[in-house]
């Protein structure tokens, strides 16, 4: 069958069985790999995507139920060198240490502060409730989303001040 | 985990999805938001022929309310009742139940007639339906029929829906307005996602000091969601005296069938729905009085 989507602003069309979930479509037709999947059976979130801007468990949907709607993986935050205040949260509060649960905890924290701009802690540990972090690491990652909601909140009132990017070269 | 293959069809019209039901009856599965579903064709507990994504039929989602009935379309989706701040001044326990099933991600995509056709007896719903004394909406090619809520669940996994039938609708009687209602739901989980061990959904109708109504479902204690008659029947019409919800408590744990398993024992299970019946029984009594 074929399905068409638009992953991270791009149009991409392509022939799947109905079968193949919608992670597999992502990682291995699309070859965006930072969507991960954990635990394969909806429990831990590493698979976490958003889907017209909500997040979602990739591991639990189909690749055609996709079809016609707009997805954003992790790859997709980021513009150029300029980091998403998410992903400066989570580098400069040290929300991660492994990294497995990291691009599900960011898109789940972007869609947060997309309805909520000032989170509070309580609401931060609701809406990352279906993510695990396997290194235990929720302090530093609460921490991580308050310190973006800070930064989304100073780059709103100075739209045009430079954003120094906090990671350069390699791969992210 | 990869699913056996299926046939795959994404109908945009309500006929069209009937159609394909009456042709291809038992070989069919229908999918709506796919979070029960999926997990089970990965595991390949089912493995359907077909799959019927009702995912593009319009008019299937939303709620709707008028002063006789609430009406739930199939496809609402738990976030969404969660959301939905009127619900509150109408039927507060939707709400709180919605929060309570499984995680924010599952939410997002799972549905409520999903969940309801899915089940599961230790799914949410079906407690809650069961208490608020719904009706289920279920449309074929050759017509429309309502079913009891006492009577859609038929045990595990198994409902009174026909294979060539949708779940298009619950329906929700309103308490009339001189009756105060409060409901509430309470669930004991492990850990946020988990089945639960046990939950209860408790509602109540006053009339002038005395239960009118009460309703009380039971979560994961027998093959299905469960009734709770006997002890709806110790309540309705008598005053809530600490003795009578006491006694309601008591004969809604007699009621129970819970197993011994990894979330606790039977007895265990049994004294939890005791407390939940009797802390259920008092939170919607104290919100039932104070609204007016």
């Amino acid at each position: 069958m074929q399905v068409s989507v638009t992953i991270n602003g791009q149009q991409q069309t392509a022939d799947v069985e109905p079968r193949l979930l919608l992670v597999d479509f992502i990682r291995d037709q699309l070859r965006l790999t930072g969507t991960h999947v954990g635990c394969d059976t909806s429990s831990c979130g590493a698979c976490t995507v958003l889907l017209d801007g909500e997040p979602v468990k990739s591991c639990t949907m189909l690749a055609v139920q996709a079809d016609g709607r707009e997805l954003m993986t992790v790859e997709g935050l980021a513009r150029g060198a300029e980091l998403h205040p998410v992903q400066v949260g989570f580098h400069e509060e040290h929300g991660l240490q492994c990294g497995f649960c990291t691009p599900g905890m960011m898109l789940v924290a972007k869609a947060l502060l997309e309805r909520n701009a000032d989170p509070t802690e309580e609401e931060i540990r609701w809406a990352i409730s279906g993510n695990i972090c396997r290194c235990t690491g929720y302090v530093n990652i609460v921490k991580s989303v308050r310190h973006a909601a800070r930064l989304q909140a100073e780059r709103a009132a100075a739209p045009v001040a430079p954003v120094a990017a906090a990671v350069s070269g390699g791969e992210s | 985990m990869v699913p056996a293959a299926f046939d795959y069809r994404a109908p945009t019209t309500l006929d069209e999805a009937l159609m394909l039901l009456r042709e291809h009856g038992d070989d069919a599965k229908v999918m709506a938001g796919g979070q029960s579903l999926i997990p089970l064709l990965k595991l390949r507990f089912a493995s359907p022929a077909l799959v019927v994504d009702i995912g593009r039929v319009p008019g299937l989602s939303g709620i709707e309310s008028d002063d006789a009935t609430l009406r739930i379309g199939t496809r609402t989706r738990h976030v969404d009742l969660e959301r939905d701040t009127s619900l509150d001044r109408v039927c507060p326990i939707l709400r709180e139940a919605a929060r309570q099933i499984s995680d924010p991600l599952v939410r997002n995509l799972g549905t409520v007639g999903g969940s309801l056709c899915h089940a599961d007896p230790a799914g949410d719903w079906g407690s809650v339906m069961l208490a608020l004394d719904a009706e289920f909406v279920a449309r074929s090619f050759s017509g429309e029929r309502t079913i009891a809520g006492g009577d859609f669940f038929q045990g595990p996994f198994s409902t009174a829906l026909r294979p060539d039938e949708i779940l298009t609708e619950i329906r929700i009687p309103r308490a009339g307005a001189a009756r105060r209602s409060g409901g509430t739901y309470l669930k004991l989980e492990r850990k946020v996602g988990d089945f639960a061990t046990v939950g209860v959904a408790v509602q109540v109708q006053l009339t002038d000091g005395t239960v009118d109504t009460a309703g009380i479902g039971l979560t994961a204690v027998g093959p299905s969601n469960l009734k709770a008659r006997s002890a709806e029947q110790a309540l309705s019409g008598r005053e809530p005296s600490t003795d009578a919800i006491a006694e309601a408590a008591r004969l809604a744990a007699e009621a129970a069938q819970p197993n011994d398993d990894v979330r606790g024992s039977a007895a265990y299970k049994k004294d939890v729905v005791r407390v939940f019946v009797q802390r259920g029984l008092a939170g919607a009594l104290a919100q039932a009085t104070a609204r007016g």
